[in-house]
C-alpha cells in the first residue's frame, strides 16, 4: 500500500513564558492558530476539520477545556476531536490530523492547542494522580521521581554520571539563546546546573523543564490541495506510534519487556516510522531532531530510541559535541522540552520544530542543510510514544 | 492597563473500590503481614503487586504465591523538593523485586540518612539487598510496609 502524502502547509507557535497574564485560555489557543493561518494564508473558514490537543485537564484548571477552545480554533459547524495522550498529546495530535487527510475525510485540517502549565501551582501532584489508586496512590509518584528512577537504571546500565545530564542542560540552553520562543533561553555551565538544587536525585533544579504557558497550532493539507494551489509544504514521510505496559514495576525486576533505564517503545515507534520513510539508516539519513525529554537524563535514551546513538553510547557523543547545532546530528537545536513545556502543546511544538528545520526558516537555530528531521512526544508514566519524519 | 487574576483550588473526594485482586494482597499485608503476587500460568512469572491479568501475555493470572520479605533494590529515588499533597521531604523510596517475585513493587526506604545524598545513593544502589518492615498499625495500604536495607 502507498501512503497517501500529507503536507504541513502552516505552523504557529506562541512564544512560551511562565506566564501570559494578557492572555485568557482561549486567547492563547486563538495566538497560535492566527500565527499558523497567516503562514498557511488561509481563513478558519478555510479549515475543515479541528483536531484539538489538551493533556490532563487539571493542568489548565478547567474541566474538559477543549468545550472552552472550541470558539478558538472556529470549530462551530465543523468536525472536531480532543486528544489526550499526556505529553505525548502534541504529536498524537498531528498524527490524528495526518489520518484524517490520509483517510481521505477531509483535504485542509488544523490541530491547536495552549497550555498554561505556570498557572497551576502545584502541577506534580496533578501528575501524581496519572498513577493507580489501588497500588500507587500512596507513593510520592510523579513525573520527576519517575524519571529519576530511569535515570538511576540507565547509569547503573550504562555509565551516566551528573555532569553528563549537566551537559545536556548546557547545550539545550545554549540552543535556546537562539530561539526567542523558547521560555528558558539563558545560558548556564556545567557548574551553575551542578550547584543547582536536588528535586529528585539525580534530577536537580536545572536538569528540569520550565512550566510554561503558550499555544500551538499546525494546518495539514493532501497532496491534491497542495499541488492544485502551489503551496509550499514539508511531507510528512513517516508516523509512528507504540505504547508500552502499565506499571513501573514491570520495567525491572525479571523477565521484562522493556527496560525503564531505555525507552524501549519509543525506538519501536522510530521504527515503525523510519520503515515508512524509507529511513534504514538513521545516523546518515536524519539531519536535524527534536526529541522529547523534559529531564536532561531522558534525552540520552530519546537519541538512543531514535536510533541516533547505540546503546549507552549517547553520553560520549554528547560530550564530544556530536548533538549540537553544527554538530553531525543537532538534536534539541530549539532548545527543546527541556526549555519550553506547555505540556498540551509540546510535542507538536517538536514536531514544528523539525519541519521548520526543514522548510529552512528556523531562524537564529537553523541547522544548515537539513531536509529530513525526525519529532517524538512521550507521554503517561513513560508510556504512550508518537514519532514522525519530515522532509522538505 | 491592570492584568486580573483569579485564585482557584480544587478539592474533590473519591471512594475508590480497589477490586477482588487488591482488596486480598491488602488483607494478608493488614492481617497477616504477608505479600503476595500472582502467578501467569502461562509464562511462569509472578507478578507483584498482584494483577489479575499478565502485562505480557495477556492472560488471566492463576495462583497466589507469597513473596520477599528479602528483595533486592530495582530503583530508587531520594527527593529533597516539597510538593503539595506530598509528603515532607526528604524521603527516599523506588522499587523492589522481592524474593520469588519477578516484577517490582514500590515502597518507601527508610533508616538510610539522607542528609548526604551522594552517599545515601551508594547505599540504595540499584541491587542492594533489603528487607520488608510492616507498620505496627496497619490498614490495608502500600503504605503499611517500608524497605530497609538488610543487614
Amino acid at each position: 500500500m502507498t501512503n497517501p502524502r500529507v503536507g504541513i502547509i502552516g505552523i504557529g507557535q506562541s512564544a512560551f513564558r511562565a506566564r501570559r497574564d494578557d492572555a485568557s485560555y482561549p486567547d492563547l489557543v486563538r495566538e497560535a492558530v492566527n500565527l499558523a493561518l497567516a503562514d498557511a494564508q488561509l481563513e478558519l473558514d478555510d479549515i475543515e476539520a479541528i483536531v484539538y490537543s489538551l493533556s490532563p485537564d487539571a493542568m489548565v484548571g478547567i474541566g474538559n477545556a477543549e468545550r472552552l477552545g472550541v470558539d478558538a480554533v472556529g470549530a462551530r459547524n465543523k468536525r472536531f476531536l480532543r486528544i489526550n495522550t499526556g505529553g505525548a498529546t502534541g504529536i498524537s495530535s498531528v498524527a490524528a490530523a495526518y489520518y484524517h487527510i490520509a483517510a481521505g475525510a477531509c483535504d485542509v485540517i488544523m490541530t491547536a492547542g495552549a497550555d498554561k502549565v505556570g498557572e497551576c501551582g502545584d502541577s506534580q501532584t496533578v501528575l501524581n494522580k496519572i498513577w493507580d489508586p489501588t497500588y500507587e496512590r500512596s507513593l510520592p509518584l510523579g513525573t520527576i521521581t519517575m524519571l529519576a528512577m530511569s535515570g538511576i537504571r540507565y547509569a547503573h546500565k550504562y555509565g551516566m554520571s551528573e555532569e553528563d545530564m549537566a551537559g545536556v542542560v548546557v547545550k539545550n540552553r545554549r540552543h535556546a539563546s537562539l530561539n526567542p520562543n523558547a521560555h528558558l533561553s539563558k545560558q548556564t555551565t556545567i557548574e551553575e546546573v551542578m550547584t543547582s538544587r536536588y528535586i529528585s536525585w539525580p534530577i536537580k533544579l536545572f536538569d528540569c523543564c520550565p512550566q510554561s504557558s503558550g499555544g500551538g497550532a499546525i494546518v495539514l493539507a493532501s497532496e491534491k490541495y497542495i499541488k492544485d494551489r502551489k503551496l509550499d509544504a514539508v511531507w510528512i514521510t513517516g508516523v509512528g506510534h507504540c505504547s508500552e505496559s502499565y506499571y513501573l514495576g514491570d520495567r525491572m525486576g525479571r523477565g521484562f519487556m522493556a527496560d525503564h533505564a531505555d525507552a524501549h517503545a519509543l525506538g519501536e515507534s522510530f521504527k515503525r516510522a523510519y520503515k515508512m520513510a524509507g529511513i534504514t539508516d538513521p545516523q546518515k539519513q536524519v539531519h536535524v531532531a527534536e526529541l522529547y525529554a523534559p529531564f536532561s537524563n531522558t534525552e540520552f535514551h530519546s537519541i538512543e530510541a531514535a536510533g541516533l546513538s547505540g546503546l549507552g553510547q549517547s553520553v560520549p557523543e554528547l560530550r564530544a559535541g556530536r548533538f549540537n547545532i553544527g554538530g553531525e546530528i543537532p538534536v534539541n537545536a530549539s532548545g527543546g522540552t527541556l526549555c519550553t513545556n506547555a505540556i498540551a502543546v509540546t510535542a507538536m511544538i517538536r514536531l514544528a520544530e523539525a519541519a521548520l528545520q526543514v522548510r529552512g526558516t528556523a531562524g537564529g537555530h537553523q541547522v544548515k542543510g537539513a531536509r529530513v528531521g525526525i519529532a517524538s512526544g512521550n507521554g503517561g508514566d513513560h508510556q504512550f510514544f508518537g514519532t514522525m519524519v519530515v522532509e522538505a | 492597563m491592570e492584568l486580573m487574576t483569579r485564585n482557584e483550588a480544587w478539592n474533590i473526594t473519591y471512594r475508590h473500590a480497589l477490586g477482588e485482586t487488591a482488596s486480598y494482597f491488602y488483607t494478608e499485608i493488614r492481617d497477616n503481614k504477608k505479600i503476595f503476587g500472582r502467578r501467569c500460568a502461562t509464562s511462569g512469572r509472578v507478578l507483584v503487586p498482584p494483577r489479575a491479568f499478565s502485562d505480557q501475555t495477556l492472560k488471566p493470572t492463576t495462583d497466589w504465591v507469597e513473596v520477599g520479605p528479602g528483595g533486592v533494590i530495582e530503583a530508587f529515588t531520594m527527593v529533597y523538593e516539597d510538593f503539595q499533597g506530598l509528603p515532607p521531604p526528604p524521603y527516599a523510596f523506588g522499587y523492589v523485586m522481592l524474593d520469588g517475585a519477578d516484577t517490582a513493587l514500590g515502597g518507601f526506604f527508610r533508616g538510610v540518612d539522607l542528609s548526604n545524598s551522594a552517599e545515601a545513593a551508594k547505599k540504595l544502589a540499584v541491587g542492594t539487598r533489603v528487607t520488608t518492615k510492616f507498620a505496627e498499625k496497619r490498614i490495608g495500604d502500600v503504605l503499611d510496609f517500608w524497605f530497609e536495607i538488610a543487614g
